[in-house]
């Protein structure tokens, strides 16, 4: 049994009439890299707000290490937050950011000096004592900011879109390495982003939101490849969608009529007439000059478009325009020219038409 | 060509700007009392301000206000700025509507509605009146000058900071204020520049035991000005003008930092 | 949450209390005595009368207000004539200079304005030191009156106004970027060409922030009419200082006064519709 670190329960916040957050309960547990994710206005800093303690809730209670948080000052919360604009105290050294918490504590000068240091090794930013934030770069600034958030050894770390204003490759460095300071410390990280990559490639749990409730929460693979709506699945990573109805069900497969074309999927709780989505994702979809037995769609090249160590292609089958693509950069195809497209069976990620949609 | 054109109309318009206090400065160490013609050198002017009880009072009551209106304006005029900031109330609109009131409306208007408010009060005018008169009109340009640099700054930081374990009174004191001081700075420099410069308001809530500087040249244009006046005046630039010269090699300083990086 | 509570009413308190002490009684009170009549001993009399409003219209105070409205307007555009050209030669000087020519203009400030008009006073006079200077140089044989008429009091109004024109359009003008003005002049752009269609442009809301800072006071400054107008002449300031200390009659000076607001109220709204910002006006 994992240990629950974070609780919320019944979780409601609204400013003015405007509900943000709906109805909303989750566990997080201890050691574990969560991540919040949703495109903007979803609510997810809203949450993590709630739990910092920065905002009150409407209703709902917050639950740390087993403890009612719920009315309690961000001061008094083993919880501490990194915001996206990093938020240092200009004015103040290096040094003194990261010392704050503990100088308000009333920790001694020397333990202060100690605990510094060991902070500023841990990020990589030894030397740099008595710089002024003004005088480091967005990457050092930071790490200033998440090595005076740890300082105080807070029971979870929260962090709102840390990586937002950095530039593309250093973000990429900086998603190794707090993922790396997270297993080193084991301390709980609950990560508010709405970039999918960055979700995808951090978090050992993700929490899809969508318009203040939960979508979905679960692992990155779980999450990409077995998503149990179709928000979820158009949400994280690119994806092709055909609709069709069951018009026959066996022991092992079903067929679903999409347009003029019989398709053949694994069978589950499957009934006839049935409407389903049949979702493909482009790195699944497999290009052939030969017709295929099943499962296949005749299309036509549009483009082929060049993307470093891939090439993206699109095709167009009927009306419908299709996504794929191929690892390599040489030329396959000529615009323009017909092939087949196909797929292995196990790849369709098929999910029941929502009724409302 | 353009050059020389343009250095020459800037000398002209400084000339125009510093004529009548180089005069004034001048006939200060004039042997003659009629401020006519400069005759010779002289300090006697300076020994007569000495003995001038009437002048060095009106000078220490113009010190007096302008020193009590600053710090209280300033003080107040933080406060306020971060106050109308930071929290939301009934009737916000209409107190920063109301604040610029000050700014805009003809000093006379200020003047004579606090002379009549005074009598409906039954203050007796003197140095408090006029004190409070001038704190009336100076808390809206420090809470304009301080407002500029609030709304610069990152509303995270103070969230932080209370995250971090700081008490409301120690982010206000040790994050927040420190941040504001350069907006702090300049509306005190303003407060303490609009007081020292006023007539119009002093003169009509001063009453007669406040005796400034301005209301006394005033009183005295009228019978004939001693040339000790000069003198005073003279002093008062200097101080002014000392003060005005480190503030600016302080920001030069800084500007030529900011150069270099 | 009552510690919430406490320091919120800590950083309210004050404004409001200032507010309503200092700015809201003030004006209500003299919008309500503007409807009081005068016992003409220098009491009030508290009942409803718009008297007040009708005497405003009586042929001498009218041409007091368009007088003063006249020499506050021409107040206005000689410093904005003055101001265009210096703050130009300005900018294109080294940051440096032109921090320490804008502190310049700020220094005769830090002296009262009351005693620069005595300075004036010393400089124009009969017997002044220009006219000593110029008659001894032979370049006239009889003194001129450079005061006690329009002329004087122009130049007093001026020299005490200007800097409230020089400092917004200076700092409207340093947010020009110099590739506009290199661009006009690339593209052949005549000086007066680029003048009108690019600096005054990029230059309007300090020239109407300037304007405003400049005409307001103008209609209110009577010492200055005082010193160098020899009390011959009068604008409002002066009815208003004389109605409130020498006639005594505070109903009527209150009246005009709150004419005097709706004039400038009517100025500041035009100059919020042209999408000027209140905070700027507080700058100089």
């Amino acid at each position: 049994m994992k240990k629950v670190v974070l609780k919320i329960d019944h979780l409601k916040k609204s400013f003015g009439n405007k509900v943000v957050i709906k109805d909303l309960d989750l566990e997080v547990y201890e050691g574990e890299f969560l991540t919040l994710l949703g495109s903007s206005g979803c609510g997810k800093t809203t949450i993590l707000r709630a739990i910092a303690g920065l905002d009150p809730v409407t209703e709902g209670q917050i639950y740390i290490d087993g403890k009612d948080v719920t009315k309690l000052e961000p001061k008094h919360r083993e919880v501490n937050t990194i915001f996206q604009n990093y938020a240092l105290f200009p004015l103040m050294t290096v040094e003194d950011n990261i010392g704050f918490g503990l100088k308000m504590k009333k920790v001694p000068k020397q333990e202060i000096k100690k605990r510094v240091h060991e902070m500023l090794e841990l990020v990589h930013l030894l030397g740099y004592e008595k710089r002024k934030p003004k005088e480091l770069s967005g990457g050092e600034q930071q790490r200033v900011s998440i090595a005076r958030g740890l300082i105080n050894n807070p029971k979870v770390l929260l962090l709102d879109e840390p990586l937002s204003a950095l530039d593309q490759k250093l973000r990429k460095n900086m998603q190794l390495e707090l993922k790396q300071l997270q297993k080193k410390l084991g301390i709980t990280f609950i990560y508010v982003t709405h970039s999918q990559d960055e979700a995808l490639t951090m978090s050992d749990r993700i929490v899809l939101l969508k318009d203040g409730k939960i979508e979905q929460v679960d692992t990155p693979v779980k999450i990409y490849e077995h998503p149990n709506s179709l928000y979820t699945a158009q949400f994280l990573g690119d994806s092709n969608l055909f609709q069709g109805i069951v018009t026959e069900v066996g022991k092992e497969y079903t067929w679903v009529k999409v347009e003029d074309t019989m398709i053949k999927i694994i069978s589950q709780e499957w009934q006839i007439g049935d409407k389903l989505d049949i979702i493909l994702r482009p790195e699944n979809i497999k290009i052939s000059l030969n017709e295929e037995t099943e499962n296949v769609f005749q299309g036509k090249i549009i483009d082929q478009i060049y993307d470093g160590a891939s090439t993206d292609l699109i095709i167009k089958v009927d009306k419908k325009t299709i996504n794929a693509m191929y690892l390599g950069n040489d030329k396959l195809y000529n615009k323009g020219q017909m092939i087949y497209i196909t797929w292995d069976i196990e790849d369709a990620i098929v999910l029941k038409r929502e009724p409302y949609e | 060509m353009k050059k020389i054109m343009e250095n020459v109309y800037l000398i002209l318009v400084f000339i125009f700007l510093f004529l009548p206090i180089t005069v004034l400065i001048l006939f200060s160490f004039n042997t003659s009392s009629l401020n006519i013609v400069f005759e010779g050198f002289t300090l006697h002017w300076y020994q007569d301000l000495l003995q001038n009880r009437t002048l060095l009072e009106s000078l220490v009551n113009t010190l007096i206000v302008a020193g009590i209106s600053t710090i209280v304006s300033t003080a107040i005029g933080t406060i306020s700025a971060y106050g109308l900031h930071k929290y939301s109330f009934k009737g916000k609109n209409l107190v920063n509507e109301l604040l610029y009131i000050p700014v805009v409306i003809p000093e006379i208007v200020l003047g004579i509605a606090l002379l009549s408010v005074y009598t409906l009060l039954k203050l007796e005018l003197g140095m408090f009146t006029l004190i409070l008169a001038h704190i009336c009109f100076c808390i809206p340009f420090v809470i304009i000058s301080v407002r500029s640099v609030l709304e610069g700054m990152d509303s995270h930081i103070e969230e932080v900071a209370s995250d971090l374990g700081a008490s409301r009174f120690q982010i206000f004191t040790k994050i927040t204020i420190p941040m504001l001081m350069p907006g702090i700075l300049s509306g005190a420099q303003l407060a303490l520049t609009l007081s020292l410069d006023d007539v119009v308001i002093s003169y009509f809530t001063a009453g007669p035991g406040a005796n400034t500087l301005p209301l006394q040249v005033y009183s005295m244009i009228k019978t004939g000005i001693t040339p000790d006046v000069n003198a005073l005046i003279t002093i008062m630039l200097g101080i002014v003008f000392i003060l005005l010269t480190i503030s600016t090699v302080v920001q030069l300083r800084r500007l030529k930092k900011e150069d270099v990086r | 949450m009552s510690n919430k509570k406490i320091w919120k009413i800590f950083f309210l308190a004050p404004i409001i209390i200032y507010v309503a002490l200092l700015i809201a009684l003030p004006l209500c009170y003299i919008l309500l005595i503007s409807f009081f009549k005068s016992d003409y001993y220098g009491g009030m009399i508290s009942t409803f009368t718009i008297q007040n409003y009708i005497d405003v219209f009586d042929q001498v105070y009218v041409s007091v207000f368009l007088k003063s409205i006249l020499i506050a307007g021409i107040t206005t555009i000689i410093c904005i004539l003055i101001s265009y050209p210096f703050v130009i030669a300005v900018s294109h000087k080294h940051p440096r200079t032109q921090k320490i020519l804008m502190t310049l203009v700020m220094v005769p400030f830090l002296t009262n304005s009351l005693i620069r008009m005595y300075g004036w006073l010393v400089l124009l006079r009969k017997s002044g030191v220009i006219n000593q200077v110029l008659l001894g140089t032979g370049i006239i044989s009889e003194p001129l009156s450079l005061m006690y008429n329009i002329p004087g009091i122009l130049i007093g109004m001026v020299y005490t106004l200007l800097p409230f024109m020089i400092l917004p359009l200076y700092s409207s003008v340093s947010t020009i970027e110099p590739y506009l003005l290199e661009a006009a002049s690339d593209l052949g752009a005549s000086k007066i060409k680029t003048f009108f269609k690019i600096i005054v442009p990029q230059t309007l809301p300090g020239l109407f922030n300037g304007s405003l800072m400049v005409f307001t006071p103008a209609l209110g400054y009577f010492f200055i009419i005082d010193i160098l107008g020899g009390g011959k002449m009068m604008i409002l300031g002066n009815l208003i200082k004389n109605q409130f200390l020498t006639a005594r009659n505070w109903p009527f000076g209150a009246a005009i006064s709150i004419i005097l607001v709706l004039i400038t109220s009517l100025i500041i709204l035009a100059y919020r519709k042209l999408g000027g910002k209140m905070d700027d006006l507080g700058g100089a």
